[in-house]
């Protein structure tokens, strides 16, 4: 039944609230992609056949519920057990009985599904005491594995919608657009740009017709903030358009979404019906005469659809290229329309924004970066996962504090932080506070907010290529420097890394670079050499090892290094000789093993599985 | 004082006045200052594809901020300042080239072009598929433009080709050859021979002139205009020659007093 007013809305929100304290002990299990693939359904169901058979939920007033991402994927499936936050980590489901005797039924902790610090070694038993969620500030996914995505009762219960209820009833378009300029929210897709100037831009350009729309394309490899908000909390991004909506003078608008996001898409659409059928959407929303409607547009999969023009032209049914932008998207977006495009994490941010107001938010982070953002944590770290910190905290912060430091305890080389057009950074720059101008500055970007640490044994040269060959598969192919440009550079490191550089190709990678950057028709193409000219910056020595000495110390270009087993620290175990694929490795137990250099293929089986580091590079 | 509002920019250092919704490259191009374009037709929407037009601009309120943009597609300001060959546009330019270069090293064009600017061979890798495309796309809006959409683009980054659905003939090919003629690089070729044009796997049967009996069009074409334009067919059967000896023909006639009455112009 659709809510008519800010007041019903509280009565709903009571009454959702009681309804949810008749539940004294509630499971929940994360059901986010990460979780979804590690089992977390079969777990769900081992629960809930427990409580059917058993009729736990009389004994206990017991609610069982799927929830979005935790964040914490390394460690899925995930059960939390509240009210006691009680965190259980890697459950499988033969592990339900145990917790429905021990923890449900007596209060007992089950101790070996506990989380394990593993620099101390200590089980914690709190989800608030482990390191990886205390240094973490959650905004944008504040209800994120709290909720259950697919129940609107359980988003009104949060006090969800009020926001809405708040902007529509008690303040005019332009105070909200005052509020959310006042809170120096930037835009949380890539480009940081202060989303209160963009709405105003889009309000004051003379027009029949505006269009509010979010940006949900994530395409970054390795990226899932926006995955998870989609598929964790809906509503959160709907309430946070509809602000929009009201604030610019919008009355139609669209989520484009990665097709390959099947549950955000679904979650999606759950909450679209839902938001309607409540009068948060559509026509008459809250009884206030003002109307907007979303609907969804599917992304076919290319990585450019998330640049806006491009996004705009896809969602109009066109080809999705780029345009020069010379007359911005605000003033001739969609269909020629003022359009405000903002991804899904700066949507999120907007409903806390209006409810807990723009000075608290402007008073988290740094000045010029304000509020906090959301990161995926992934690489060679010990905690990989989905994390939110206040801008401004140190990549040390989140790689050593959050992150739980590099895995083995190895050597750490570098983060890249910002996508596939972002930057490698360099322990000298650990202690960078981040934020969108910092990361610029020293030649990376905030980007959506990838994050991916390296070891030692990356090499710099070969990352590059890595990320230049994506950027060469996702180019559009519209401008000449971008795939043409992008495609020769790509070329030149793929033959740096064969060791076929030449002298002077770093100087030819500098050029084309500058044109490129340059010349270039839209964002991918303009930042498309920064992954190369990052490494160039910080790793130049690794480029001259590769072109002049035809070696790669980190050993990953297969034809410019060598395996050699170290005298001095193998044991012979013989774990190598299992590992290697192609049995050049011969040498008897407890005594020392050599590799025979001819019939080896540099695969590095043998170097990942030696537990003492015996295996060296040449 | 005049209705239209005037826009005041430098080019080079000369001054000029424009109407507000012309772009550099209009205004450069009426006053007679090169700027080099492979993509560009002034019959159709600017796209900024290849990157040749590109020009330097600054402005004395933008604190010393300047940068390259594509003079045909960036939009005249007051006070705008344009530089269309400094050294930081030759040098984007080259570049450009030489990866035109690159991809087409067999294209009389882009080699022509390419030498004007100083390249007389590529620096980087050349394409080992042969083809003198460039990828402008003019063939592609042309087409859509002419209201047929028979061509499009397929793949994307350096995979990206024109194409035809499914690699077979284009069933919304009218035979107008528009592509072929637009084309810059003159990748794209048509024949007609016995009185039948050859062009994207079609052979469409052409319509005669009705005086002379040259062929003028394919039957297909024909039946688009006539549609399209709601004109009779026998508006678009004579060809080009006959059609001004027509004219000159009824003009003459027209003069004659006598004959006043009995002209009838055709179309």
């Amino acid at each position: 039944m659709p809510i008519k007013s800010m007041k019903s809305l509280e009565t709903a929100a009571k009454k959702a609230r009681s309804e949810r304290e008749k539940i004294k002990t509630e499971v929940l299990i994360c059901a986010g992609t990460g979780c979804l693939a590690n089992g977390s359904l079969a777990v769900t169901e081992a629960f809930e056949k427990a409580v059917r058979e058993q009729k736990l939920d009389v004994e206990l007033a017991l609610g069982v519920k799927t929830t979005g991402c935790h964040g914490f994927c390394e460690k899925g499936p995930l059960v939390v057990i509240q009210p006691k936050g009680i965190f259980y980590n890697r459950v499988k489901p033969k592990d339900v009985e145990d917790i429905v005797e021990k923890t449900l039924k007596k209060g007992e902790i089950v101790e070996r599904l506990l989380y394990r610090n593993p620099n101390t070694k200590e089980r914690i038993e709190q989800y608030t005491a482990i390191p990886f969620y205390s240094k973490q500030l959650r905004i944008a996914l504040r209800n994120i594995g709290k909720i259950d995505p697919g129940n609107i009762e359980d988003y009104i219960a949060v006090g969800g919608y009020l926001g809405l209820a708040k902007a529509l009833t008690k303040m005019k378009p332009e105070e909200v657009v005052d509020a959310v300029t006042a809170s120096g929210l930037r835009g949380r897709g890539g480009g940081g740009f202060p989303a209160g100037r963009k709405w105003k831009t889009c309000r004051d350009a003379p027009a029949d017709t505006r269009y509010v729309l979010c940006n949900a394309d994530e395409g970054d490899p390795g990226a899932f903030m926006d995955r998870s908000i989609c598929e964790g909390d809906p509503h959160t991004v709907l309430e946070g358009m509809v602000i929009g909506a009201w604030a610019v003078g919008a009355s139609k608008g669209y989520i484009y979404v990665r097709e390959e996001y099947p549950l955000a898409v679904k979650h999606l659409e759950q909450a679209i019906a839902q938001a309607r059928e409540h009068g948060f959407l559509g026509e008459n929303i809250l009884g206030t005469g003002f109307s907007y409607d979303i609907h969804i547009a599917r992304g076919g999969g290319a990585f450019v659809c998330g640049e806006s023009s491009a996004l705009m032209k896809s969602v109009a049914g066109e080809v999705g290229e780029p345009r020069a932008k010379y007359v911005h998207s605000v003033v001739r977006g969609l269909h020629d329309k003022p359009t405000v495009l903002n991804n899904v994490e700066t949507w999120a941010n907007v409903p806390w924004i209006i409810t807990e107001g723009a000075d608290k938010f402007a008073a988290l982070g740094t000045k010029k970066s304000t509020g906090t953002k959301a990161f995926s944590l992934v690489g060679k770290v010990k905690n990989t996962g989905l994390v939110e910190v206040p801008m401004g905290i140190t990549l040390r912060e989140i790689i050593f504090d959050i992150g739980g430091g590099i895995i083995g305890d190895r050597p750490f080389k570098a983060v890249q932080t910002g996508g596939p057009s972002g930057g490698c950074l360099p322990e000298s720059m650990l202690d960078l506070p981040v934020d969108f101008d910092g990361l610029t500055e020293v030649g990376s970007m905030m980007g959506s907010g990838g994050m991916i640490v390296m070891d030692d044994h990356t090499c710099m040269v070969d990352t590059a290529r890595y990320f230049l060959a994506f950027l060469v598969d996702e180019s559009c192919g519209k401008c000449v420097p971008c795939r043409e440009g992008v495609h020769q550079l790509h070329g030149i490191l793929e033959a740096i890394c064969r060791g076929e550089g030449r002298p002077g190709d770093v100087e030819k990678i500098e050029q084309l670079s500058d044109t490129i950057v340059k010349a270039s028709l839209c964002a991918l193409g303009k930042s498309a050499p920064n992954p190369v000219l990052s490494t160039l910056r910080y790793f130049r020595d690794e480029y001259e090892a590769h072109i002049n000495d035809r070696k790669c110390a980190a050993g990953v270009c297969r034809n410019l290094f060598t395996f050699r087993i170290s005298k001095e620290k193998c044991i012979g175990c013989g774990a190598c000789v299992k590992a290697c694929p192609v049995d050049c490795i011969v040498g008897e137990l407890k005594k020392l093993h050599t590799i025979d250099a001819d019939k080896c293929t540099r695969c590095g089986a043998c170097r990942n599985v030696c537990r003492y580091d015996a295996v060296d590079v040449e | 004082m005049t209705t239209e509002q005037t826009i005041n920019i430098e080019i080079d250092g000369r001054f000029f006045q424009a109407r507000p919704e012309m772009t550099i490259l209009e205004v450069a191009r009426r006053e007679g200052i090169p700027i080099p374009t492979l993509c560009h037709h002034d019959a159709l929407e600017p796209v900024g594809a290849c990157r040749l037009c590109l020009v330097e601009i600054s402005h004395p309120n933008w604190k010393g901020w300047k940068g390259l943009v594509t003079a045909c597609l960036y939009p005249v300001e007051e006070g705008l300042r344009v530089s269309t060959g400094n050294e930081e546009v030759r040098k984007a330019r080259r570049t450009v080239l030489d990866l035109l270069l690159a991809r087409c090293p067999t294209s009389a064009v882009i080699r022509k072009l390419a030498a004007e600017h100083g390249v007389t061979a590529t620096s980087y890798k050349e394409n080992e598929v042969e083809t003198t495309c460039i990828l402008c796309g003019l063939c592609v809006r042309v087409c859509a433009e002419k209201g047929c959409n028979a061509i499009g683009t397929s793949g994307r980054g350096i995979e990206k080709a024109i194409s035809i659905p499914f690699k077979q003939p284009p069933p919304d090919c009218i035979g107008c050859a528009s592509c072929a003629h637009i084309c810059p690089t003159d990748t794209i070729r048509y024949r007609d021979e016995d009185g039948v044009r050859k062009i994207w796997g079609h052979s469409f049967p052409m319509v005669k002139c009705t005086s002379c009996g040259q062929p003028i069009m394919p039957e297909k074409q024909l039946e688009f205009e006539v549609a399209k334009s709601g004109l009779s067919a026998e508006y678009f059967q004579t060809c080009p020659a006959c059609s001004r000896k027509k004219t000159v023909t009824t003009i003459r006639t027209a003069f004659d007093m006598s004959a006043i009455e009995s002209v009838e112009v055709s179309g």
